[in-house]
């Protein structure tokens, strides 16, 4: 499936964990594919270890040093991602996509002020001088809501809340302009209050700018909201994909359903509230392992075979 | 928000300040030429003794020099080296240890085991032989200071820039597509600073122990210009008849090493924002 206007296109990737010391290599990604449209928000929606970290990462080609893409491709912008060195992927990071982290408390440098590491994506891509960073700096602080921009410019990372801090690193994000924003669940770290207003931001500033989003979150809440397409990871699969009508009303498969049925809602009773069935996942899991076998026996007999095996099982 | 001052930093800083001013100053602080033979006033006891004489504070040698001018114009190549020596010192393991914690691999394998092979000389034997080598005189000293101690700096920088390389915030940089040499530079050094603060001053200590050292066995500065390990040297051989031409400059190194060790302690708990007590 190729969609008219595709930002980002992922197929087939395979993301391993390293062998070390007597533990053979392990798959964490089982051959994703995965399209974000231009200007599309896509959730990327999986329990925790279901690799949908590792998708965000290997995105921005950064995969843990323990881990290595070992098939599969990254088209970005209609370059193959995987093949560009580092110096020119660098062109691109934070101008044309930028990544919004999970962790708002730890992403921002303690020894700078927050104006200037703002400013600093400003002048390193866009070749802002000093003055015309530190004017368009409290412009953006501005747009992502933050009163009294040029005060908090002048602040350390310390002395800004969390959500504060969310919204100067989504000023950051939206800084160059990009055509994708990788938004690790950029709300989990904060409180629930909280989190509706970065999400009311994000959107909104979505929606401005026309950038495509990628939003990897485990709260299935968030993706109604948000979300214009929705892809379900489980085990480094993609398990279900589709628009987040289809994936919220009529969810085609058994692991779908049950994790919306172990998503808390206000409207239903606590006891409603069911941890997902163990049958699904150890159906998934024993799928998972029978294709690892198959695909590192595959890979073992000729590289170019276990592409085969992934035709075979998509 | 106004931060109360660590008994030790104000103390450190107190002591570090009165010898600096003694070095810089040696000329108008002293009350008599150190060189200054007096042989009608010699091994004066301190001014407070039975003997004393006001004019000599601390009393004079077996030559009648005073002792006060002596040690006030000590003070200088004590600073000049613990200064120089702990910045060159610094600078080198700073630069290796940047290095080696930041990029990893076989450049931090070899680095490592560069310092660790280092560090198993003994440190004030190899100075004795690098100064015999190289030449005598304050040069040499500051040099030798710097080739034994960098490994200090080098240790420590590089465990704390693996850590702080492995923050949140160093990986965010990565992905706004920042270089690695930016981020080195701006993002992790600012954030190693205050622990290189730290180990400035604690190494200013050492650097005035082993100028002494070296002064002690005359491997300093030429004998005729007053070092503090010199008058140790000089105060030994009469130490029976005056003992404080013994104890005044060895009070006056061991004062300004614990000023300097202080004042390192006193830093390291005020800018660890760890360690430092709730206002």
């Amino acid at each position: 499936m190729t969609l008219p206007n595709e930002c980002l296109r992922i197929d087939g990737l395979h993301l391993a964990l390293r062998a070390s010391r007597g533990h053979p290599a392990r798959l964490v990604l089982r051959g994703v594919d995965l399209s974000v449209a231009a200007g599309e928000v896509h959730a990327l929606v999986g329990e925790s270890g279901a690799g949908k970290s590792m998708v965000g990462r290997a995105v921005l080609g950064f995969v843990p040093p323990a881990m290595e893409c070992v098939a599969g491709s990254v088209r970005f912008l209609g370059k193959d991602w995987s093949r560009l060195d580092q110096a020119e992927r660098r062109v691109h990071l934070g101008r044309d996509v930028a990544l919004i982290p999970q962790d708002p408390l730890t992403a921002l440098n303690p020894g700078h002020t927050v104006g200037s590491q703002v400013a600093d994506v400003l002048r390193l891509h866009l070749g802002h001088s000093r003055a015309q960073a530190q004017a368009r700096t409290l412009e953006l602080l501005d747009a992502v809501r933050i009163r009294a921009p040029a005060t908090v410019a002048r602040q350390y990372p310390h002395e800004l809340s969390g959500g504060m801090r969310q919204r100067v690193l989504i000023a950051i994000a939206f800084a160059c302009k990009p055509r994708l924003i990788v938004a690790d669940e950029p709300t989990t770290a904060l409180d629930v209050t909280v989190q509706r207003e970065v999400l009311r931001l994000l959107r909104d500033l979505q929606r401005d700018e026309g950038a495509a989003v990628l939003f990897i979150t485990h709260n299935l809440g968030l993706v109604a909201q948000l979300a214009d397409r929705v892809s379900v990871i489980h085990a480094g699969r993609i398990v279900e994909h589709g628009s987040v009508r289809e994936i919220v009303e009529s969810p085609r498969t058994d692991y779908t359903r049950a994790l919306f049925a172990a998503t808390p809602r206000y409207d239903r009773p606590a006891e409603a509230l069911r941890s997902i069935d163990e049958a699904v996942t150890d159906a998934l899991n024993a799928e998972a392992a029978a294709y690892d076998e198959a695909w590192w026996r595959a890979r073992a007999r000729a590289p170019t075979a276990s592409a085969a095996v992934e035709q075979g099982h998509r | 928000m106004r931060q109360r001052i660590d008994g030790r930093v104000a103390f450190g800083a107190a002591v570090l300040a009165l010898v600096l001013l003694c070095a810089v100053f040696a000329g108008v602080v002293a009350p008599h030429d150190p060189l200054e033979q007096d042989l009608m006033a010699a091994s004066l006891p301190p001014a407070w003794g039975a003997e004393g004489d006001r004019t000599h504070l601390f009393g004079t040698d077996s030559l009648g020099r005073d002792i006060l001018s002596r040690l006030v114009w000590g003070a200088r190549p004590a600073m000049i080296v613990a200064f120089a020596g702990a910045t060159l010192a610094g600078c080198i393991g700073t630069l290796l240890g940047l290095w080696a914690g930041f990029f990893g691999g076989w450049v931090d394998a070899s680095i490592s085991r560069l310092v660790d092979i280092w560090m198993s000389f003994p440190a004030v034997l190899l100075a004795i032989v690098l100064v015999a080598v190289i030449g005598t005189g304050l040069t040499s000293v500051v040099l030798a200071i710097a080739i034994i101690d960098w490994t200090r700096f080098c240790r420590v920088v590089r465990a704390e820039t693996q850590v702080q390389a492995g923050r949140d915030y160093v990986t965010s940089a990565r992905t706004l597509g920042q270089t690695r040499t930016h981020v080195l530079w701006r993002e992790v050094l600012p954030n190693v600073l205050p622990l290189l603060l730290t180990l400035f001053t604690l190494e200013m200590g050492i650097a005035v122990v082993v100028e002494a050292i070296l002064s002690f066995v005359g491997l300093s500065v030429s004998s005729d210009s007053p070092t503090w390990g010199g008058l140790v040297q000089e105060g030994r051989l009469y130490v029976n008849q005056t003992p404080w031409l013994l104890g005044l400059p060895v009070a006056a190194i061991a004062l300004t090493v614990l000023a300097c060790n202080a004042l390192g302690d006193g830093l390291r708990e005020s800018l660890d924002p760890l360690q430092r007590p709730l206002p």
